[in-house]
């Protein structure tokens, strides 16, 4: 089995030091999805800057980043359970029913069994990633520029599709991002374009400024518009003992849910939050009136958790092999992979099996740590909740400007992130979705060389995007993600906008 | 009725449009390609405007803007950071990031004894993890007390 040899590489790659950086960010991954206010995408943004100043090397620093990330994604279901806000937008489902078992008594058994169903989703979506992963990244080398264009064109519509309620809005979004990517020197000729004279914006906006600020440095503004309200535990958490009927009842549930999650998370620009969404209602129609959704049933638990879980391992599906990321957290992660000048997408598989398989290896080793430490250990977990806002939020302000500081040392940078940081605000706050921004500005380059090159090989005949069967199937699921939502929204009314 | 989307769609629509009328005048040069270093600029600018149109003719409900007084906390952060930006090499990492967080604390939750030391507390507790167990080069004082 070619799997095993590739895992023996990974697992080869693992050092002593690469371990024990999973281990810690499993640790602050953890904390991170757990706390309200700090996401896995604003989270993995704030690290990245600090973890780049440290310089770490590229595996070390993946296998610590994808910790982070995997880590909010099982943290997540905490203040979801005890306090009845999602620590991050994909764990929003597990509060329907995380909730009402708390108020029942049963915080305990809800955090065991969704720590549980966590672990089922997470690992059988990396079992899937190694399985697929190396597929997909053999079908991308048939990928020509005509075919990456309409790849990029779906990745937008369908994030910007699910992102917002108005298409107008997502679509102005996407544009927002890709005409910040246009600043800066051109690629092809070398001429300046759109810098407006400035000197700092000859080389481009820096993505990580960008991400830090409409992710972090917006946040803040929202809790002081809020003034922080509404987060002490209102449930108590008596002694942990682990649920062992609950778990073997729910145990087809953990599996149909981790593989609709998984499948959610490989969809282009569709993420975790899609995945718990459509795990917990194929559940509950499946579960019918009798399965009591939504009144606290450990199901009610497991079926969304699993589902996200399986759907943060989905979406590094198509990140990793075709470099466009499936959802706002892979988004930074993407934004990672190029700060550490690696390009994702088919050749990564040949040229650096060591980082792809390091990775991987470091994943499923993150896996167990993520149990460990989220049923027996997490009471720590649960304190770390009684950090007020006006703690961390000054604390996540100040470790971003460190991070980008210490990054490029230049004021115009810090200036440029709080400009992000109150767009990122104004925008949110007319449900303009600052996602597609984000992959815009990371994407935008990429896209428009993708249509240079095609009309380079083509001497500029303009139908060359629509040559080929794949780009056709392409264009045509592009417009399709567009357009059905328009449609679809009346029959999914969505709780609230999605940023995961 | 005039609302927060129109407003906006125009705003976007004025600006797409001077991102187009920028994007014209990129220069070219000799070495030149189909497609050119304008183009993919104006058809961003395009597909913007035509979005802050749509807007402009089927606006959202109007958002939940917060009152005057959030606005108003909302300003006072945003001029704290941007001083805090212009403050962090001359006067070194702790005073500025204890006066800043102090600021930032007072305005999520108003009680002043509590925000000084969550400001003195965070300002310590940051520098010490970043220059010791992270190892980033911080300049703690201002220059001028160091010598």
């Amino acid at each position: 089995m070619e799997i095993f040899s590739n895992l023996a590489v990974g697992f080869s790659v693992l050092t002593w030091f690469t371990l024990s950086l999973a281990v810690i960010g499993c640790f602050l991954g953890t904390i991170i999805g757990a706390l309200p206010g700090l996401g896995p995408s604003n989270g993995v943004a704030i690290l990245i800057p600090v973890t780049f100043s440290i310089g770490l090397d590229a595996t070390s620093a993946l296998v610590l980043m994808t910790s982070v990330y995997y880590g909010a994604m099982y943290g997540g279901r905490i203040s979801s359970i005890l306090l009845n806000i999602p620590g991050d937008e994909p764990a929003l489902m597990t509060t329907l029913d995380g909730y009402p078992m708390a108020k029942q008594g049963r915080a305990g058994d809800a955090l065991v069994i969704s720590g549980v169903a966590s672990f089922v989703g997470a690992l059988l979506a990396t079992i899937g990633l190694m399985l697929l992963a190396p597929l997909l990244a053999r079908v991308a080398y048939l990928f020509g520029p005509a075919e990456y264009f309409a790849l990029y064109l779906l990745a937008f519509s369908t994030l910007g599709g699910i992102a917002s309620n108005n298409q107008a809005k997502a679509a102005l979004a996407s544009c927002i991002g890709l005409g910040i990517a246009m600043i800066g020197l051109d690629n092809t000729t070398g001429m300046p374009r759109l810098t407006f004279g400035n000197l700092h914006l000859m080389d481009g906006v820096d993505f990580l400024v960008a991400i830090v600020g409409l992710f972090a440095v917006a946040e803040v503004f929202f809790f002081i518009e809020s003034h922080g309200k509404g987060s002490s535990i209102g449930v108590k958490l008596e002694k942990v003992t682990v649920p062992v009927k609950d778990i073997v009842k729910s145990g087809w549930t953990m599996l149909r849910a981790s593989l609709v999650g998984f499948i959610a998370g490989i969809l282009p620009g569709a993420g975790a939050s899609l995945g718990s969404f459509l795990a917990y209602m194929s559940e509950k129609s499946i579960a019918g009136p009798k399965g009591k959704f939504g009144t606290g049933v450990p199901r009610g638990v497991a079926a969304p958790e699993a589902g996200n879980n399986a759907a943060a391992g989905g979406a590094l599906v198509p990140m990793l092999t075709l470099g466009v990321p499936g959802s706002g957290t892979t988004a930074v992660l993407l934004a990672l992979l190029m700060t550490l000048n690696i390009t994702p997408g088919p050749t990564l598989f040949t040229d650096r099996p060591d980082v792809v398989w390091g990775l991987m290896a470091s994943l499923l080793i993150a896996n167990f740590v993520l149990l460990a430490m989220n049923v027996p250990m997490v009471k720590i977990f649960v304190r770390v909740l009684q950090v007020p806002p006006a703690v961390l939020l000054p604390g996540v302000c100040m470790i971003s400007f460190v991070g980008i500081f210490s990054l490029s040392g230049s004021y115009f940078d810090l200036l440029l992130m709080v400009g992000f940081g109150v767009m990122g605000y104004v925008l949110r706050k007319l449900d303009v979705p600052t996602v597609p921004i984000i992959l815009g500005i990371l994407l935008g380059n990429h896209m428009e060389d993708a249509l240079r090159r095609g009309m380079v090989l083509s001497d500029g005949d303009w139908t060359y995007l629509f040559s080929s069967p794949i780009s056709v199937g392409l264009w045509i699921a592009a417009v399709a993600g567009f357009v059905a939502p328009m449609f679809l929204r009346k029959v999914l009314q969505k709780p609230q906008a999605i940023t995961d | 009725m005039i609302r927060s989307d129109r407003i906006f769609g125009l705003v976007v629509i004025l600006v797409a449009l001077g991102y187009i009328l920028s994007a014209v005048q990129i220069q070219t040069s000799f070495l030149s390609d189909p497609v050119g270093s304008k183009t993919f600029p104006i058809m961003i600018g395009a597909v913007a405007a035509l979005c802050g149109l749509v807007m402009v003719v089927r606006p959202d409900p109007e958002p939940d803007w917060p009152g005057l007084g959030s606005l108003l906390a909302i300003a006072v952060s945003v001029a704290v950071l941007v001083v805090y930006a212009y403050s962090l090499k001359p006067l070194g990492f702790l005073i500025p990031t204890a006066i800043a967080a102090g600021i930032l604390a007072f305005q999520i939750d108003p009680k002043p004894v509590r925000s000084v030391f969550i400001g003195i507390g965070l300002s310590i507790g940051l520098f010490l993890l970043f220059k010791y167990a992270l190892d980033l080069g911080l300049v703690p004082f201002p220059k001028a007390w160091m010598k």
